[in-house]
């Protein structure tokens, strides 16, 4: 029972993030307007920076620290360094359109930051207190960064995330009071290894609560209706860290919660798990077939592919898991490049929405129209993009559990889905654009940092092996 | 044991007459100042609990800090209480069936659970809980209670981040007062003038 600075070794990079917050604060406050990059271009060297540490520590063994509520397992080091990747990707796109609005001081960096911090607390969470503080430290800066830009749209967006993000996390506290007051314990190896002392069925209820947040923090079928009016209300900048990092923290918090913690309740959520993935998969790809926002066929989509990506879990097998990890990586790039790219039309004053805002994109600016059909291809699903072997991966880790039915009810669902997604790719190469002028993205770096993500897609799709291994390694015998 | 017993009702009795009291009072501030009286009455209860650290700082910050900053806000707002009792009888069936239904199931757990099997803790007579309280949360919770702190910063730049409006400082601006027109201070208009009936 002591506190010894060597136990801080495993969470430099928290350490390490939570310093250069107060440092940013501090240098946006005495800087003023004239450097406004300048606290810019410290978070993205923040990012940078907790990238090597992270990889450092990636070498080690598991290590726990913090009295078991800190973890940093290779999934850890793993999902944390695509989330600074995400971030970090997701800043380059906005930072033009930030420096034109109010979104662009300081506030909006160091929220990011906070941000960045609480996923990695949440990623790299093993106990229950650690978990609900990290979903909390991660949850609230997004609510104002929403809240921001002070028009009628993005507040209500904020106040809807707001309120049903904090009736899922009350609901997550209930679940996690009621699976307390089975095994007695908060740590999840305590968890994990206690017998219930009463009956199962005080923690099976904990489990509903606990699945329910968790689906509404992935926005999963039944608990989808914020992401579509968020995606959409929020401004841009925003949207792309929703769409993108948040997700691989959901990730995590699922399976920290289900896999890690209640092992002894697989059975059960199993059974959750396969209604919420076939009514996400249904919901999502039906309802984003008449979208005429992009952005909201965007967010169904992303409904639709959480589906999948639960699927992986379904399967209750460490390759199911780990076919998971590699959908929800991929599904986070692939959707950075779309929100991406749409980022990248935008100008301040000027944000798209319409799928018709992309009428004739070929015409006026071919290089990115071919990113958008990168992704839109690998989103639907067609070889050999990224996408397609994340879903055959899942869909392998399915059949091997015996659930067939699934797999082809999935594969009838993504058959459906190709549809919206080949529609966006008409609109960008075989109709006229209204506007002609072209489209130029000015420095290097964004051009770069698109170019990297989208054909990231590409990449992972013809050479997945090295990565998907490292998915693997995480859950089987790792 | 007797006296304690006293002293337990009379602060009990009087923590349920000033909670009531908050509810029922017309004037806001005057439910504000019972609540404050419930605070220091279920502060007494805790201290009887050997809970002191707790019940210290029940009073230091709820009545202390929190209380005095929710009197300010209650006496700075124009409050308008009208609006707010209009639907009284009508969400009152409502509360009183919430307060029924928690009763009960306060009750049934009171009578079935073995309370009274319960084992009566005797700390030592040198045992601080402020001691053990501090030893718990700087070694065991550590990491949880520094993450803590950073949600409370977080909060903070929040909210002022959202209620901070962009600088329209009332500073005098020279240039603009030297250029003034005397056309741009005073217009003239043409007004016809009355007429007798």
């Amino acid at each position: 029972m002591s506190f010894t600075l060597s136990q801080l070794i495993p969470a430099i990079p928290e350490v390490f993030v939570t310093i250069m917050i107060a440092v940013t604060i501090l240098v946006s406050l005495f800087l003023g307007e004239k450097h406004r990059n300048a606290t810019f271009y410290l978070t993205q060297a923040t990012l940078l920076i907790c990238t090597l540490l992270t990889v450092n520590i990636f070498h080690h063994q598991t290590q726990i620290a913090f009295h078991n509520s800190f973890i940093v397992d290779h999934m850890a080091c793993i999902l944390k360094v695509f989330v600074y990747a995400m971030t970090f990707l997701s800043l380059l796109y906005a930072q033009p359109y930030l420096r034109g609005t109010e979104l662009g001081a300081g506030e909006f960096y160091i929220l990011t930051l906070f941000v960045v911090l609480g996923m990695m607390v949440l990623i790299s969470a093993y106990s229950f207190i650690t978990l609900f503080i990290g979903l909390e430290l991660f949850s609230l800066p997004l609510y104002a960064m929403i809240a921001m830009q002070r028009t009628a749209v993005t507040a209500e967006a904020a106040m809807k995330y707001f309120v049903l993000g904090s009736s899922a996390s009350a609901f997550l506290l209930f679940g996690m009071s009621m699976v307390y007051g089975a095994t007695g314990a908060l740590t999840i190896p305590d968890i994990q290894n206690a017998v219930l002392l009463h009956s199962p069925t005080i923690a099976i209820l904990g489990l509903i609560f606990i699945l329910a947040a968790v689906a509404f923090k992935l926005g999963a079928a039944p608990f989808h209706m914020w992401i579509p009016d968020v995606y959409e209300g929020a401004p841009l900048p925003v949207t792309l860290i929703l769409a993108s990092a948040t997700k691989i923290a959901a990730f995590v918090l699922a399976i920290r919660l289900l896999v890690n913690a209640l092992p002894l309740l697989t059975n059960q959520w199993q059974h959750m798990l396969i209604f919420v993935a076939i009514l996400s998969m249904l919901i999502g790809n039906l309802v984003a077939i008449v979208q005429t926002n992009i952005r909201r066929m965007l967010a169904y989509s992303s409904i639709a592919q959480m589906g999948y990506m639960l699927l992986g879990l379904v399967s209750g097998i460490g390759v199911g898991f780990g076919a998971a990890m590699f959908y929800i990586i991929v599904y986070a790039i692939m959707s950075l490049g779309a929100f991406g790219v749409l980022m990248l039309i935008s100008r301040t004053g000027f944000e798209v929405h319409s799928i018709n805002d992309l009428r004739g994109l070929n015409r006026r600016n071919p290089w990115l129209a071919f990113m958008m059909l990168l992704v839109m291809f690998s989103m639907a699903g067609i070889p050999p993009s990224a996408g397609f072997f994340a879903k055959i991966a899942v869909l392998v880790a399915l059949v091997h559990v015996h659930l067939v039915w699934l797999a082809a009810l999935a594969l009838i669902f993504a058959i459906i889905g190709a549809y919206y997604y080949l529609c966006v790719v008409k609109v960008m190469y075989f109709e006229e654009p209204e506007e002609t002028s072209l489209i130029e993205i000015n420095g290097l770096g964004k051009q770069l940092g698109i170019s990297v993500n989208c054909l990231m897609v590409l990449v992972l799709g013809i050479l997945p092996t090295g990565l998907f291994q490292l998915c693997q390694a995480a859950f089987v015998g790792g | 044991m007797l006296l304690q017993q006293v002293v337990f009702y009379f602060f009990a009795i009087s923590l349920i007459f000033s909670a009531s009291m908050v509810i029922f009072s017309r004037n806001p501030v005057t439910s504000a100042l019972f609540l404050v009286y419930s605070f220091f009455n279920s502060a007494i209860l805790w201290m009887m609990l050997n809970a002191e650290f707790l019940s210290l700082v029940l009073i230091f910050v709820y009545v202390g800090a929190v209380m005095t900053l929710f009197l300010f806000v209650v006496m700075m707002l124009n409050i308008d209480t009208e609006t707010l009792r209009k639907g009284f009888i009508k969400h009152a069936v409502l509360a009183v069936g919430v307060v029924i239904v928690v009763l009960v199931l306060m009750m049934m757990a009171i009578w079935t659970g073995n309370l009274a099997g319960l084992p009566d803790i005797q700390a030592p007579a040198n045992y601080s809980n402020t001691h053990a309280l501090g030893n718990e949360l700087y070694t065991h919770y550590v990491y949880a209670f520094e993450l803590s702190a950073m949600l409370l910063l977080v909060a903070i730049i929040s909210a002022i981040s959202l209620s901070h409006h962009k600088p329209k400082r009332k500073t005098q601006n020279i240039s603009s007062q030297v250029d003034a027109k005397p056309k741009d201070r005073v217009h003239l208009i043409n007004m016809s003038s009355e007429k007798k009936v």
